[in-house]
């Protein structure tokens, strides 16, 4: 891979020069294993790696449960009992799956916003990070259906709300609906291809995340200070890295193992605390429940689907000069989308030539704001839509759209930034003294 | 650092709670405190025992177990009837065969009948299915901390009744202290003495409540004991793996990290 310079695997055996001519398999792992890394990287950067365990373990509890699951309206909530209470060890695989997903949003939001706070979206990572936008709605593609797999009664009005926000696009929604759920409402239909949908996008995960790491590790990663590895020869870039392997490895492990000690306990002490209790209720077409609410990691966005309502003058707006056609239920579908897209234009919205928050007095209390935001929305998302929650939701979808496209902008023309040391290794030495390459 | 991961981690978790604040405001839940509780918490055999005496004299008369299987009363952690006790107590249910497509006595492969009244809900999973109130403000802590959950909100339906009733439309509401909106349909199921216990337990309607109330705990997670024994053994193996992970990883950094300037 270009970028860094560094060793490269050299075949030294007979049968590793045999193979290495046919197909350098070897010296591409050897290659994305020994990729020189920032030293100065902390802990926030070890998220990457739980997010690739949680696809692993997703995708092998997964499997199994297929095994036993029955996609059918009949039989899909008997054979997730069936899966609790005859599977050997099925009701571990179960929870773990279930908490899985909570565990992989909690990293991916985690690792999210640690890009957005280091600027790990600019120049020249504007790929890494759109791929990793595209994994992100994969994610949430999945979850979604996953959730409708047991046959709840979440699962089912989940479904038909979520998949009615396709029907509020003007024209073409109903048949787009239609197409999406197989008949004219949430059914057998629905369910089934949803099964197959959530058994295929990891996979699609998986190749994404592969592109993901191609692209980052073409660029180099990103660091603390923003300030990119010297380049200019093997013996300076040395100076500011290290190999991924042990040096990161050892680092990211004991973190995953530390996140595990707390995932397992949630695991087999609360299984259910981040579940909703109705989902243990067999759907009923006829009973709707009294409150439909997403999944946690869906609520900032559910929040931000459900703030424009009818009454804010931009709606109002929007459908006047649009002659109706953008009414107020399409106008929250645009924004709760649109939420998404400014986040995957943020490279091109961030006008600051610094790259790290570190060094941006202004920007860091905005992003604060940011990640404020984001729990309000979080929170406000599973109160019922009434009274002082539609303000606060509004206030709070209207701030994160304005950090987008407004804040960004702007502090990169007004803020004046404070300046990153001149090396990887000056930051790593302030921080640890210089006692560098003493190994050698 | 790990200390902010921590912090962040825990507030997200502690938010999730939130998503389940519908509702609740003005149900009285009473807090039992039932021995399946804690990390440690066991199922008590002898109550589970006693809960499927008032569940199949009392409750089974309109509600119905379909997700049960009448066999997993012998299983250890649970009930932990005698086979033959098992079979003899399959045989007061009917069954429909699968091969001949004909009604016949039920055996302890079968599983628990439906409900025989159309709007008694099933109650497999009603100990999971109704522990929806996440108290104080929605924040889940009384879960989190005091374990209250499906099973004390099933012994206050039972105790929550005040005596006043009300007609709506022709049918009968019950006052109830416990139930969202406050009336339900249900009248009150249980009297004192109601069941004579074997072991001769007094049986007042607070007993009978938490009685059944741990077993229809049971019915709806009976593998919960041999969970968390999995989560403790792996959270402890993950515990001596995640020190010497700590160990390793200071040991190959300590050629490159001095003394921790700031």
């Amino acid at each position: 891979m270009a970028g860094i310079p560094h060793d490269h695997y050299e075949p030294k055996t007979g049968f590793e020069q045999w193979l290495h001519r046919r197909l350098p398999i070897v010296s591409l792992a050897y290659d994305t294993l020994m990729i020189p890394t920032p030293k100065n990287l902390n802990w926030w950067w070890i998220w990457g790696i739980v997010l690739a365990f949680c696809l692993v373990l997703q995708i092998a509890t997964g499997i199994v449960l297929a095994m036993h699951y029955t996609p059918h309206v009949d039989k899909a909530f008997a054979s997730v009992e069936h899966i609790m209470r005859d599977v050997n060890g099925g009701y571990m695989l179960r929870y773990l799956h279930a908490n899985g997903a909570s565990l992989f949003f909690l990293a991916v939001y985690i690792h999210i916003f640690r890009g957005l706070f280091y600027g790990s979206y600019k120049s020249p990572r504007e790929i890494t990070w759109i791929v990793g936008i595209l994994i992100f709605l994969a994610m949430m593609g999945t979850a979604f259906m996953g959730y409708v797999l047991p046959w709840g009664q979440m699962s089912f009005w989940g479904a038909t709300v979520i998949t009615g926000l396709f029907g509020a696009i003007p024209g073409i929604g109903e048949p787009i609906q239609t197409w999406l759920l197989g008949g004219p409402a949430v059914d057998n239909a629905t369910l089934n291809r949803f099964f197959s949908l959530h058994y295929l996008l990891p996979f699609v995960i998986a190749a994404l995340v592969a592109v993901h790491i191609w692209a980052f590790h073409t660029t180099g990663n990103n660091n603390p200070t923003g300030v990119e590895v010297r380049r200019g020869s093997k013996a300076e870039a040395e100076k500011d890295t290290l190999p991924f392997w042990p040096y990161f490895v050892m680092k990211d492990l004991f973190a995953l193992s530390l996140i595990l000690v707390i995932f397992f306990a949630i695991v087999g002490f609360m299984p259910n605390y981040l579940g909703h209790p109705d989902n243990y209720i067999e759907a009923n077409p006829l009973a709707t429940p009294a409150h439909i609410v997403p999944e946690w990691y869906f609520l900032p966005f559910y929040a931000i689907l459900r703030a424009f309502t009818g009454d804010v003058w931009l709606v109002q707006l929007v459908q006047f000069i649009t002659f109706g056609i953008v009414d107020a239920k399409f106008f929250g579908v645009i924004a709760m989308f649109g939420s998404i897209a400014v986040m995957a234009i943020v490279p091109w919205l961030d006008t600051s030539n610094v790259r790290s928050g570190q060094y941006r007095p202004m920007f860091r209390w905005w992003f604060y704001l940011l990640i404020i935001d984001f729990v309000v929305l979080m929170w406000v998302g599973a109160q019922p839509a009434e009274g002082i929650y539609t303000w606060i939701s509004l206030i709070a979808a209207a701030y994160w759209f304005a950090y987008f496209l407004v804040i960004l902008p702007l502090l990169g023309v007004i803020e004046k930034p404070t300046t990153p040391p001149a090396t990887i290794e000056d930051d790593f030495n302030a921080h640890y003294g210089a006692k560098a390459h003493a190994a050698e | 650092m790990l200390r902010k991961i921590a912090i962040t981690a825990a507030s997200v978790l502690a938010l999730s709670g939130v998503a389940f604040a519908a509702g609740g405001g003005e149900q009285h839940i009473e807090d039992v405190a039932f021995s399946f509780e804690g990390p440690f918490g066991k199922y008590d055999e002898h109550q589970l025992q006693r809960g499927l005496q008032v569940y199949t004299e009392v409750c089974s008369a309109c509600h119905g177990m379909k997700f049960v299987p009448i066999r997993s009363l012998s299983d250890e952690g649970g009930p932990h009837l005698p086979e033959d006790q098992v079979r003899a107590y399959a045989k007061q249910f009917t069954a429909i065969d699968k091969e001949t497509g004909e009604e016949r006595e039920a055996t302890p492969n079968d599983f628990f009948p439906k409900s025989s009244l159309s709007n008694a809900p099933d109650l497999s999973l009603m100990a999971k299915g109704r522990a929806g109130f996440h108290g104080p403000y929605g924040t889940g802590i009384n879960q989190f901390l005091r374990g209250i959950g499906g099973p004390e909100y099933i012994v206050s339906i039972l105790t929550g009744y005040t005596g006043h009733e009300v007609e709506q439309a022709g049918t009968t509401f019950y006052e109830n202290t416990a139930f969202p909106g406050g009336l339900i349909a249900m009248n009150p199921p249980l009297s004192d003495d109601q069941v004579e216990y074997a072991d001769g337990h007094e049986a007042t309607v607070h007993h009978m409540a938490e009685d059944v109330a741990a077993f229809l705990m049971w019915a709806a997670e009976p593998k919960m004991m041999a969970r968390k024994q999995v989560g403790f053994v792996a959270a402890l193996f993950l515990g001596l793996l995640t020190v010497l992970l700590y160990l390793t990883n200071k040991r190959i950094w300590a050629p490159y990290k001095g003394k921790k300037q700031a």
